[in-house]
C-alpha cells in the first residue's frame, strides 16, 4: 500500500490477542485497512473510540507502543490487462520481486450481481473426462468443488480440467498451497504455453494462514474485471477451500465467537456463499466459473466444511480410487453436477440423459452384487454380468485418465450396455434403444 | 418529529446507535452513510443505545454517522402490481435497480406508481365496511385483484364516496370512508402492513378440509397436503429439495405462487426467471410467471434480510388470501433464515440454545407456520395460504434444532432420503418416514373418497402396507441371501419395487412424467395395486426379478406417454400380455 497524505498514525495499543490488537482512534471506517507494526491489518470492530484490528500475519512480537497507520480504505486490488501472466501474493502484490502493475484500484469482496442481470448458464465445458462430461457435465458460470481426500491427485485433475476448458483466463487462488504444488501449477501452465492466460494469487504453507482469507476475494475481483469489462470466459480455481475455512475458524476462535458445528464459525455458510456465488454467467458472454477443492478427512462429507460447501455449490465431484481397477475415478454415486440438465440432451446428443442414468443404475446393481459377495452369498448370473460391466465402465469411462469427446463417451456406454445387458434390463426409452443400440 | 441518532459502535452488520428520543423494538431506521441510506431494524434497546441489524454491508461506516428512525416496523407495500414481480427480501423491485451489481441503498419501489389500473367499484356509498372488505377490483394478469379496506383500519366504517369505474393509479384515492366517530379517511389502491404481524382480517380459520393437488404422485397419493396446510421438506444437499419445490411451483393447483428464495443459490432463481415466463400453467394455459411472485434473497445477498424475506413473502400471501385466492407459499430454505437469526444472536452475545441457535427458535418457527391456513373471509368467500418450506439439516442429520422445531410446527413431513437420492430414486421422499397428518383428518378422508374414488384412503393404506412388507422382505433377503428365503419374499420385494418405480419415482425433467393429475394418479395406482394383488407363478427368484423388471419397464413407458393416448394403451396391452404369462388363475 502506498503512503497517503491523510494517513493517521497512532502509537498506543490498549489490547493485544493472538489475532487482534485494539487501540483508541477516531474517524476510523469499518473494514478499513491499517498497518500495525509493519503488518497489514483490518478493522473488524468499532466500539466508541476503541478500534479492534485483525492482524493478518498474527500478533507475535507486536509491542504496545507499535505504530498503527490507517489507510482510510478497504482492501484493494489494481485491475487491468497487466494482471495476465503474473503471480501475486495474498495482498495482491507481485511475487518474485516483480514491479507493481498498472491498473485501476478496486475494492475486493465487492457487491453481488443482481440476480435479474444474470443469464441462465447453458454453455458446456468439455473436459474430456467422462466421469465429468458424461455423468456430471459442467457448464460455464457454475461453481463446483472436488471433494477429495488429501492423498487424491486433485490439483493435477484440476489443472488438467483448467487447460482443456478453453477459458480466456484462468485465475488460480492458492490457499495453504505447498511450495511443491505451487511449482507444479506453475510448470504445468508454463509447459502448456498458457502462462499469458493465467493469473495466480497464492498463499503457501510457508505464509501465515490468516492471510489466506484475502485470496478468494483477490482472485474473484480480478475475475470480475475480465468477465464484466472484457466479457471473457474466466475460470477460477480455488485450492484448498478447507484450509480457507480453517483460517476462518482460527480468527473466530481468537475473537471469542461462539463456535457452531466442528468448531467452525456460525457464519461459515454465509462466508463460503459470498465466495462461491461470484460464479456467474452474464448475458453478454462474460462468465466466471469456479472450480474448487475441498479436502475431506477420511471421506467424511458430513463435516461442517464439505457439508456447508455442498449446500452452496452446484454439485461436487468426488474423487476416489477404485479398488477394482486401481484407477482414480469420479465416483458416480456421490458426484453431482446440478447444472447438467441445462446442457445434456440439449447441447449434447439426445440419448445423453438416459444413457447416463441407465449406466449409473447398473453400476449400482454391481455395487449391491459386490456387497452380496462380501457377505458370502452366491451371485446370480445377472450379478456376474453387472460386476463385469462395472469393471469396464470404471476403466473405460469413470477413470480420470480418459480424454475423449462426449459422443465417443455415449458410444462407449452403449457398447458396454449392449455387451452385458438385454434391452429390457437397460430400460431406456424404446425410441432411443432403436436408434443407438449397437448392431453387433 | 422523527427520532435521530448517531452510530457509536459497529460489529459487522450489528450497529449500536445512541438515540435522542423514543424508539420501538423492530423499528426501521436509515443510516446515512455519506448520502447512501442503509436500512436497518432495531433488535435490542438498552437505555439510550439502540442495537440495529443493518440489511446491507457496513463497510466504510464510521462512528458518528447520523441515523434517522422511521416510527414504523418493517413494512411491505400491498396493491395491484405485485404479481409477476421479482423482489429482494425487503420488497425492493429488482428490475428497477440500476447496474449489474446490487448497490447498497438502491431501494426501489415495490409497486409501479405510474401505471394505471382498470378499477371497478364493488360497493356503493352507504355500505358498511370493516378492514379487508372489498371496495373494488382491478384486473391484474388473470386475477381480479381486490382493493380492500386497509387492514390497519380497526373501526367500522361507512362508505361515503367511491369513484366510478375507470383508470386510476395505485396512489389515487378511490374511496372515502367515515368511521363511527365521523372522521373521514381516504383510501387508495395500496396499503402498508408490518411483515412480522399476521393479517387476521378474516372471519375464521377452520381446519383444512380439501387437498391441494400438486401433480407429484408421492405427495398427492401417499401423503397429500391440505389446501391451507403446512409442510416441510428436510433433506441433505443434493437430495432434491429445490427440484421438488420448483415442481410444486409449476404444477400445484393454486391461484398464486410466492417463492421465497431464502439464502440459497442465485442460479436457482435465474432458472425461474428464465423458465417461468415461457412455461404454461397446466390449468389455465397462461404463462406460469403470471401467477408467480418471487422474493429473492440469495445466499450472497445481505444475511439480515433473509429473515425479512420469508415474512415479506408470507405477508404478500396473506394479502392475496384476503381476496379469496388459493395461495401457495414456498420457502427454500428456512434453515438459512434460522442461521441468520443465529449469526445475529451470537453477535448480541445472547445465551445460546442447542447448536448455538437462539433459545426462542422453536417459537419463532411455530409462529410463522401458524400464519398459513384456510380461512373464511368476512364476505363468505374462502382463501388459503398453503406453506411448504425446505430445511437443510447440518450434516444431513435430522436431529438438529431447525428440523426438530419445524417438525413440531408443520403438519406434513416430506423427508428426503440420501439413500434414495444416491440411487437416483427421485423424488427422494422416503415413503415410510414421511407423513401427512391431514390423511388422518376425517374431513380430508371424506374429501379424498368423494373426489378420487370411493375407497381411496383404504387403498392408500394398502399401498403403504405393501411398501412396508417389501422393505421387510428386502431386509431378510439381505441377511439370508437370495437363496436363503422363500420365493414369496422375492415376490413381495418386487411388488414394493413396482410401487416405487411407477408411483413413487417421478422424473421432474420429463415433460409428461413430471406432472400427474389426480385422475391419472388414480388410474396408475389402481393398475399397480391390481398387479400387487395378483399371484404369479415363478420357478426361481431370478425369473421373478426379470419378470417384474419387464413389468416395471412397461409401466414406466406408460408414465412417459401422454395419458390415454394410443401409445399409452399400446403399452397397457403389452403389460396385460406380460401379466397373463404368469398369472395364477
Ligand atoms: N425429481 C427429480 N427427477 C430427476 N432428478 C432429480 C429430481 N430431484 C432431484 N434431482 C437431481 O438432484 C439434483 C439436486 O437436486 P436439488 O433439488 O437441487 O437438491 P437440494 O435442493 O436438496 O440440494 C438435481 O440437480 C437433479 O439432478
Ligand atoms: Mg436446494
Amino acid at each position: 500500500m502506498e503512503t497517503k497524505v491523510f494517513q493517521r498514525i497512532y502509537t498506543q495499543l490498549t489490547g493485544i490477542t493472538k489475532a487482534t490488537v485494539s487501540l483508541r482512534a477516531q474517524g476510523v471506517a469499518n473494514e478499513e485497512l491499517a498497518m500495525v507494526h509493519g503488518r497489514l491489518a483490518q478493522v473488524v470492530k468499532i466500539m466508541g473510540d476503541i478500534i479492534t484490528l485483525q492482524v493478518f500475519s498474527g500478533t507475535e512480537g507486536i509491542p504496545t507502543n507499535a505504530e498503527v497507520v490507517f489507510f482510510g480504505e478497504p482492501p484493494m486490488l489494481k485491475v487491468g490487462d497487466d494482471l495476465a501472466g503474473r503471480f501475486f501474493d495474498a495482498y495482491g502484490h507481485p511475487m518474485f520481486g516483480d514491479s507493481e502493475i498498472e491498473g485501476e484500484p478496486r475494492e475486493i469482496g465487492g457487491p453481488s450481481v443482481n440476480p435479474l442481470r444474470r443469464k441462465q448458464p447453458s454453455e458446456l465445458i468439455a473436459t474430456g473426462i467422462a466421469g465429468i462430461d458424461l455423468n456430471n457435465t459442467l457448464v460455464t458460470g457454475q461453481k463446483i468443488p472436488f471433494f477429495a481426500d488429501p492423498d487424491q491427485p486433485f490439483n493435477q485433475v484440476m489443472a488438467m480440467v483448467a487447460l482443456r476448458a478453453q477459458a480466456d483466463k484462468i485465475i488460480l487462488g492458492g490457499m495453504g498451497l505447498s511450495n511443491d504444488d505451487f511449482l507444479f501449477f506453475k510448470n504445468v501452465f508454463e509447459n502448456a504455453g498458457a502462462l499469458d492466460r493465467i493469473i495466480s494469487f497464492v498463499n503457501t504453507t510457508e505464509q501465515p494462514p490468516v492471510e489466506r482469507l484475502l485470496v478468494p476475494d483477490m482472485a474473484l475481483t480480478a475475475a470480475e474485471y475480465f468477465a464484466v469489462e472484457k466479457k471473457e470466459k474466466v475460470l477460477v480455481l480455488l485450492t484448498d477451500m478447507t484450509l480457507y475455512a480453517d483460517a476462518l475458524s482460527i480468527v473466530s476462535n481468537r475473537m471469542d465467537q461462539i463456535p457452531s458445528k466442528d468448531s467452525m464459525p456460525g457464519s461459515l455458510y454465509s462466508d463460503l456463499a459470498k465466495i462461491y456465488e461470484k460464479a456467474v454467467q452474464f448475458p453478454d458472454g462474460g462468465s466466471i466459473t469456479i472450480i474448487a477443492v475441498t479436502t475431506l478427512s477420511g471421506g467424511d462429507i458430513t463435516h461442517a466444511i464439505p457439508d456447508n460447501t455442498g449446500y452452496i455449490t452446484e454439485g461436487q465431484l468426488f474423487l476416489r480410487t477404485d479398488s477394482d481397477t486401481g484407477k482414480v475415478i469420479v465416483d458416480p454415486f456421490r458426484s453431482l453436477s446440478r447444472l447438467k440438465q441445462l446442457v445434456i440432451g440439449k447441447k449434447t446428443r439426445e440419448d445423453h440423459p438416459q444413457v447416463m442414468n441407465a449406466a449409473v443404475r447398473l453400476y449400482a446393481d454391481a455395487a449391491s452384487a459386490k456387497t452380496k459377495l462380501e457377505n458370502g452369498f452366491d451371485l446370480t448370473e445377472y450379478d456376474e454380468r453387472a460386476l463385469k460391466f462395472a469393471h469396464d465402465y470404471s476403466e473405460k469411462l469413470l477413470a480420470i485418465d480418459i480424454n475423449i469427446e462426449v459422443d465417443a463417451m455415449l458410444n462407449t456406454a452403449w457398447q458396454l450396455l449392449a455387451k452385458y445387458f438385454s434391452k429390457t434390463e437397460v430400460a431406456i426409452k424404446s425410441e432411443l434403444v432403436e436408434k443407438y443400440w449397437p448392431a453387433n | 418529529m422523527k427520532t435521530q441518532g448517531k452510530v457509536t459502535g459497529i460489529i459487522s452488520n450489528l450497529v449500536v446507535v445512541e438515540v435522542d428520543g423514543p424508539v420501538a423494538q423492530n423499528e426501521i431506521c436509515y443510516i446515512n452513510l455519506a448520502g447512501t441510506k442503509l436500512m436497518a431494524e432495531v433488535i435490542k434497546v438498552i437505555g439510550k443505545l439502540a442495537y440495529v441489524q443493518v440489511f446491507e454491508s457496513t463497510r466504510g461506516l464510521r462512528v458518528g454517522t447520523p441515523v434517522e428512525f422511521q416510527g414504523h416496523m418493517l413494512e411491505v407495500t400491498l396493491g395491484p402490481g405485485l404479481l409477476s414481480k421479482n423482489y429482494d427480501g425487503l420488497q425492493h423491485d429488482l428490475a428497477k435497480m440500476k447496474g449489474i451489481f446490487l448497490q447498497r441503498g438502491d431501494y426501489t419501489d415495490a409497486l409501479d406508481f405510474d401505471s394505471e389500473w382498470d378499477f371497478t367499484p364493488l360497493v356503493e356509498p352507504g355500505t358498511q365496511v370493516i378492514a379487508a372488505d372489498w371496495l373494488g377490483e382491478v384486473p391484474e394478469n388473470w386475477v381480479k385483484h381486490k382493493i380492500m379496506v386497509p387492514f390497519t383500519f380497526t373501526d367500522k366504517y361507512t362508505v361515503k364516496s367511491i369513484v366510478p369505474a375507470g383508470k386510476y393509479k395505485v396512489s389515487d384515492t378511490i374511496a372515502v370512508l367515515v368511521d363511527t366517530k365521523g372522521e373521514e379517511f381516504k383510501v387508495t389502491m395500496y396499503q402498508k402492513w408490518p411483515v412480522k404481524k399476521a393479517i387476521i382480517a378474516y372471519k375464521e380459520k377452520p381446519r383444512p378440509s380439501k387437498i391441494l393437488e400438486t401433480g407429484v404422485r408421492v405427495i398427492d397419493t401417499l401423503n397429500p397436503i391440505a389446501e391451507g396446510g403446512t409442510g416441510f421438506i428436510p433433506g441433505p444437499f443434493g437430495c432434491g429439495k429445490t427440484v421438488l419445490q420448483h415442481a410444486l411451483a409449476k404444477q400445484a393447483n393454486a391461484d398464486m405462487i410466492i417463492m421465497a428464495a431464502c439464502g440459497e443459490r442465485a442460479n436457482e432463481v435465474v432458472e425461474i426467471f428464465a423458465e417461468f415466463p415461457h412455461l404454461d400453467d397446466p390449468r389455465t394455459g397462461r404463462k406460469l410467471m403470471e401467477r408467480t411472485t418471487i422474493i429473492c434473497n440469495t445466499s450472497n445477498m445481505p444475511v439480515a434480510a433473509r429473515e425479512a424475506s420469508v415474512y415479506t413473502a408470507m405477508t404478500i400471501g396473506e394479502y392475496y388470501r384476503s381476496m379469496g385466492l388459493k395461495v401457495l407459499l414456498l420457502a427454500d430454505s428456512t434453515s438459512r433464515w434460522a442461521q441468520a437469526l443465529r449469526e445475529m444472536s451470537n453477535r448480541l452475545e445472547e445465551l445460546p440454545g442447542p447448536d448455538a441457535f437462539p433459545m426462542d427458535l422453536s417459537a419463532v418457527i411455530a409462529n410463522f407456520y401458524a400464519r398459513a391456513g384456510f380461512v373464511h373471509l368476512n364476505n363468505g368467500s374462502n382463501g388459503s395460504v398453503t406453506f411448504i418450506g425446505t430445511v437443510s439439516p447440518a450434516g444431513g442429520n435430522l436431529k438438529e434444532p431447525v428440523t426438530e422445531s419445524t417438525k413440531k410446527a408443520a403438519r406434513c413431513f416430506y423427508a428426503l432420503s440420501q439413500q434414495r437420492a444416491d440411487s437416483k430414486r427421485y423424488p427422494a421422499i422416503d415413503p415410510m418416514d414421511s407423513y401427512s397428518k391431514y390423511l388422518e383428518y376425517p374431513e380430508i378422508q371424506e374429501f379424498l373418497n368423494k373426489n378420487i374414488s370411493e375407497n381411496w384412503v383404504e387403498l392408500v393404506m394398502k399401498v403403504k402396507n405393501t411398501i412396508q412388507q417389501g422393505r421387510e422382505a428386502s431386509e431378510q433377503i439381505n441377511i439370508l441371501g437370495d437363496d436363503g428365503v422363500p420365493l414369496d419374499y422375492h415376490d413381495r420385494y418386487w411388488k414394493a419395487e413396482i410401487i416405487d418405480f411407477v408411483i413413487l419415482q417421478q422424473d421432474a425433467f420429463d415433460v409428461i412424467d413430471c406432472n400427474t393429475p389426480l385422475a391419472r394418479q388414480r388410474y396408475m395406482l389402481e393398475k399397480v395395486m391390481q398387479i400387487c394383488n395378483t399371484n404369479f407363478h415363478f420357478d426361481g427368484f431370478e425369473q421373478c426379478s426379470s419378470y417384474y423388471k419387464r413389468m416395471i419397464n412397461t409401466l414406466k413407458q406408460m408414465n412417459y406417454s401422454e395419458f390415454q393416448s394410443e401409445e399409452f394403451y399400446n403399452y397397457e396391452k403389452e403389460l396385460d400380455t406380460i401379466l397373463n404369462e404368469r398369472r395364477v388363475q
